[in-house]
């Protein structure tokens, strides 16, 4: 009997056997629409600022104007005293937190620093919450906030980098890697190389600014919280507010159903803890939304860096030598260096590498990760190194580019899993039309406008988060629901897994429903590091297995899977059938009837990442531009931008598109528009508004054009990289190329203003 | 936002009176701006007196001069026929400026006494000696890039930010204005002050004196105009510089007459008289054109960030008066 059997072993086992699904065409790869789409455009998906409560109490926050130092004085009587105002908060009247476990610090943390939440008189950045109001109606919050005055004692506080980066130091890791690696004595190889490249490469401080506002709804009853959140990180913000109260996690609710873009930056920051404590005084539910204004003040942003890229050639283009160091501006309190090194350790073939990461500590805002943090900036001096050295050996850089691809990882010297760069980039130079650059600088004009073209290597790692489960339930109807506490932060990932689930278990689409962003279903891991594909495909692949054991199970007596173990059958056609022999098949519908049962329901955790233990796992791409300079003005122009991407299967052709797209446009604001006006003399952010911070606008962005390799990774489950991210690698460093090609000026400082080009 | 009560003006006599009842009035216009700053705590009035009910006609008269309601809309003007045909540069500033919601909603007097968009300005933490006069001014060693060349001191570095006054100020407009004490009216050039000493006082409005409409005197050769604008992304961004200019050139290949005028450089729309007179009578050159950019642009000091808007302003002047020239040709 079945039931006696043990199940047959997993047929994924990461690192080892391949997911078979991932060779399946049917669902997966169809440009199906947003499931949600109808939903939004009629504005019926509720956003964490408007879900509606009884006696709903609005907040509004007081900012520090100081960087550092103690609050003196607190006059709030006023505040208090204004119309509708329910409470004041300041440290003097906050309930007593414990301190945020710092994110990666265990498991489920996720707290953005380890510095406590309005607990005291100290001041450790400008901009940071010493009060919030809470008042009937929002109006009557913010303007009882404008009367709160705050007297500082003011200490002097580190808030020039570049007085800084002198006293700056290794940090004890980078996200788990070593902040220096040295193979060979790369600075020898330098100095003796036939061709070198040496140059320092600078970026600014950029600031997340999604279309939502951070934004939370929260109610208490009894000791029971819930919380209406706009984030990425369900799980981890419900244990996390659970150790930072003193409450069980499992009296923690975190909804999340819709966020209007993550990009990193929808996280545990200081005004959902603020907002929870008080709707605990106040016995109130609560709803903070961020003024845009408050969003650069409490939400870290990416940090600026000063990198040393320094490459050493021999005469026929083999690299000797691969430098890659430099500095970022942290805090003491959080744990994002910013891992601009990372590229440099997998990218390309060396004799030599040297790659060391340092931190400036600051009095700022902890800085956070946005969009792939460390890739972006860092192939933005990497790659813009690697075209520099090809200009100076009269190579054409794709050329170059082929010249030191490794036959396998640089540092671990694990295979790749599936790498196919070079393919991405004839692909990409084929449909751009890379053959019509001219390799001299300055030799293409249309009137006032220098025309050029660039190219560089996108790349960004494969992550699989921990931590993910899946629970199925399938009734007796044939409908199938995967439920987990996953996110949907706008890239499609319902319509994704649905794709992906109906194509698992043999399923139209309209029989499966994908069921996340609530902290009552099975956990979720993380969405971030592009991760959350493969991680809830990985706890998919585990459940349904569990799920076709039962059914096995039930199929007894005259059924004709009886007596058949799970590698012996196949999903397909609304239920399971003999490998070979689809004519020995029941639907799941019957299989369930003839049992007499109504439902199955199963659960299961992802299998740990193993696959990253025996290769080293890659999304790669090429970042075609074509840009135009005026050469009156230095204004620059993106005319053309092709992005080649090689990141394993693509799921959703539709969704994908506008992730790798949504990335160029991001980097394109990276390169040449966006720069936090962070003041060195007060460490205060002067421009906290669309108006003044520059992301790009329609106008800034042409057509994009987005292509892949769709070659599935045997490694990965159902053969899929992350693609949230890559989008914006490399994209810097196109565009540097492609000025420098259209006006030989080699601009190593982003953004790249039209000052840097007169 | 400071709690406020809101009233509508029937006309100008009623929106003076409105007004005059307490001193912490506001005109409102369109409020793009205006109720920015008072989210921003900048400005705090008790009573906003709604103007926007008050001239919103644009009369042309035969002689091609206009006259433009206090209340028109941006869009309204921008796509007035008139002016597209008689005034294109006029069009071409509005169109440059901010988005298409926010033209929809401003008027053209609001565009007019719109405040500077200097982030200390902006910022209850900074210093700022518009908001505070005799505090001292942040900006001065800070993020300067949006700053003033011309015209600036030691207390104030702010421009003003419009588009459509640079146009206004090329073409000789004149303010109609009317107050407590009766009505007048004033060129746009003197309108505006520079911030000497006292940067907290921007114009020469008397208190709750009332912008009732602009006159755009005839000019035959404006219809041969053109207005540019550089900035730090395509749209939606203050300007860096702008130009706006018009040029009559004889058959001779002289400058007979021109007027110009520059955008994101002064505490005021910045009338390049300098410019202009080394430009009459002479040969429409790229020289000439030169020489009269650096005439302009020979007081022209520059800050931390924004030195390079000098050689941008003389670029902008020559590539302007070039385009105009050869169009002509």
């Amino acid at each position: 009997m079945n039931a006696e059997q043990k199940p047959a072993p997993s047929q994924w086992q990461p690192g080892v056997t391949p997911d078979e699904v991932m060779h399946r065409h049917g669902m997966i790869g169809k440009p199906v629409s947003r499931l949600d789409g109808p939903l939004k455009v009629a504005g019926k998906a509720r956003f964490a600022a408007e879900v509606p409560y009884e006696h709903l109490a609005h907040a509004a926050l007081v900012h520090s104007s100081i960087a550092r130092g103690r609050i003196s004085e607190l006059k709030t009587e006023a505040a208090r005293a204004a119309p509708g105002v329910i409470l004041v908060l300041t440290y003097q009247n906050m309930p007593r937190l414990q301190n945020p476990p710092l994110f990666g610090s265990a498991p489920k943390a996720v707290g953005a620093s380890t510095l406590p939440v309005m607990q005291n008189e100290h001041i450790t950045w400008n901009g940071q919450p010493v009060a919030l109001v809470l008042a009937e109606t929002h109006e009557q919050a913010e303007y009882a906030a404008s009367l709160i005055e705050v007297r500082y004692d003011v200490l002097p506080a580190k808030t020039d980098f570049d007085a800084a980066k002198r006293q700056a130091r290794a940090p004890d890791t980078i996200l788990g890697e070593p902040p220096a690696i040295e193979i060979g004595d790369a600075e020898a190889n330098l100095q003796a190389a036939a061709f070198k490249v040496d140059a320092t490469y600078r970026t600014p401080r950029y600031n997340h600014n999604a279309i939502e506002l951070h934004a939370a709804t929260v109610a208490w009853q009894g000791d029971e919280l819930t919380v209406h959140d706009a984030t990425q990180m369900l799980n981890g913000t419900a244990w996390t507010i659970a150790q930072l109260f003193g409450i069980d996690e499992k009296n923690v609710r975190v909804l999340s159903p819709y966020v209007g873009g993550g990009f990193g930056g929808k996280a545990l920051w200081d005004h959902q803890i603020l907002a929870i404590a008080a709707a605990r005084l106040a016995q109130r539910p609560v709803r903070i939304v961020l003024s845009r204004a408050s969003v650069f003040r409490i939400v870290g942003g990416r940090t600026t860096t000063e990198q040393r890229v320094a490459l050493g050639a021999t005469q026929d283009g083999q690299l000797t030598a691969l430098i890659h160091t430099g500095v970022a501006a942290m805090t003491p309190y959080n744990a994002c260096p910013e891992q601009f090194s990372f590229p440099a350790r997998h990218l390309y073939a060396t004799q030599a590498l040297k790659v060391a990461q340092q931190v400036a500590d600051m009095d700022m805002m902890v800085n956070t990760f946005m969009r792939a943090p460390g890739e972006s900036i860092g192939t933005f001096a990497l790659e813009s190194a690697i075209d520099e050295l090809a200009g100076q050996m009269q190579l054409c850089p794709i050329e170059l580019r082929r010249r030191i691809e490794p036959s396998k990882d640089p540092v671990s010297g694990l295979p790749f899993s599936s790498r196919h760069l070079l393919e991405a980039y004839q692909r990409g130079a084929e449909r751009f039309g890379w053959d019509q650059r001219n390799p001299v600088p300055r030799s293409r004009r249309d009137g006032e406008w220098l025309i050029g073209m660039g190219v560089a290597t996108a790349t960004y790692p494969y992550y699989r988060m921990p931590g993910a489960a899946a629970r199925i339930k399938l009734t007796n109807d044939g409908h199938l629901t995967v439920s987990i506490a996953a996110h949907e932060m706008g890239m499609g990932t319902a319509t994704a897994q649905s794709q992906h689930v109906a194509e698992r278990f043999g399923l139209p689409l309209e029989q499966v429903t994908f069921e996340l962003g609530d902290t009552t279903l099975a956990a979720g891991s993380l969405a971030g590091g592009s991760s959350q594909t493969a991680s809830i495909a990985a706890a998919v692949i585990a459940a349904g297995e569990q799920l076709i054991d039962q059914l096995l199970m039930l199929a007894t007596g005259d059924s004709p899977l009886a007596g058949f173990k799970r590698d012996q059958v196949e999903a397909i056609n609304g239920g399971l059938a003999v490998r070979g022999d689809t004519t020995r098949a029941e639907t799941y519908a019957a299989i369930l009837q003839r049992a007499g049962r109504t439902a199955l329901q199963c659960e299961a955790p992802a299998p740990e990442p193993a696959e990253l233990q025996h290769y080293s796992m890659h999304s790669f791409g090429a970042q075609f531009c074509e840009v135009k300079v005026s050469a009156i003005t230095g204004e620059v122009r993106v005319t053309r931008f092709l992005g080649s991407f090689d990141t394993g299967r693509i799921l959703n052709p539709k969704t994908a598109a506008s992730q790798f797209r949504g990335g160029i446009v991001m980097g394109i604001g990276l390169a040449l528009t966006e720069a936090t006006e962070f003041d060195p003399r007060s460490g205060r952010i002067m421009n906290p508004s669309l108006a003044e911070y520059h992301v790009p606008v329609h106008l800034d962005v042409p057509e994009i054009d987005v292509m892949w390799t769709d070659i599935a990774d045997p490694h990965s489950p159902i053969g899929a990289r992350g693609i949230g991210e890559i989008g914006i690698t490399g994209v810097g460093a196109a565009i540097a190329n492609a000025v420098y090609n259209a006006t030989g000026k080699r601009i190593r400082d982003l953004p790249i203003t039209l000052d840097k080009l007169l | 936002m400071n709690p406020f009560s809101y009233e509508r003006a029937t006309d100008a006599a009623s929106a003076i009176r409105l007004a005059n009842a307490t001193a912490a009035t506001r005109y409102l216009g369109g409020g793009t701006n205006l109720v920015d700053l008072m989210r921003e705590h900048i400005e705090q009035p008790e009573v906003l007196v709604d103007v926007t009910p008050l001239a919103q006609t644009i009369e042309v008269r035969a002689d091609g001069s206009m006259l433009i309601g206090a209340a028109v809309k941006n869009t309204a003007l921008a796509s007035d026929a008139h002016v597209r045909q008689a005034f294109p540069l006029l069009s071409r500033a509005i169109l440059a400026g901010a988005s298409a919601q926010i033209r929809n909603m401003a008027t053209v007097a609001g565009n007019i006494l719109q405040r500077t968009r200097c982030t200390y300005f902006y910022d209850e933490a900074a210093r700022c000696n518009k908001r505070k006069p005799g505090c001292g001014c942040d900006a001065l060693q800070g993020f300067n890039r949006y700053h003033a060349i011309l015209g600036a001191s030691d207390d104030c570095v702010a421009t003003h930010p419009s588009d459509l006054c640079v146009a206004l100020v090329a073409l000789d407009a004149v303010v109609h204005l009317q107050g407590a004490a009766g009505s007048r009216s004033l060129p746009l050039t003197e309108l505006h002050r520079l911030p000497g000493a006292h940067p907290e006082h921007e114009t020469e409005l008397q208190p709750h004196e009332l912008i009732t409409a602009i006159e755009i005197p005839a000019l035959a050769f404006a219809g041969h105009s053109a207005y540019r604008k550089v900035r730090d992304r395509s749209s939606y961004a203050f300007a860096l510089v702008s130009v706006a200019a018009a040029l009559d050139v004889d058959a001779q290949g002289r400058v007979r007459d021109v007027r110009l005028a520059l955008g994101g450089v002064a505490h005021k729309p910045w009338r390049a008289s300098k410019a202009e007179a080394v430009l009459r009578g002479q040969a429409a050159t790229e020289a000439t054109f030169l020489a009269a950019a650096d005439a302009e642009l020979a007081a022209a000091r520059g800050l931390r960030d924004n030195g390079f808007k000098i050689e941008l302003a003389r670029r902008t002047i020559v590539a302007v008066l070039q385009q105009l020239t050869e169009a002509r040709a």
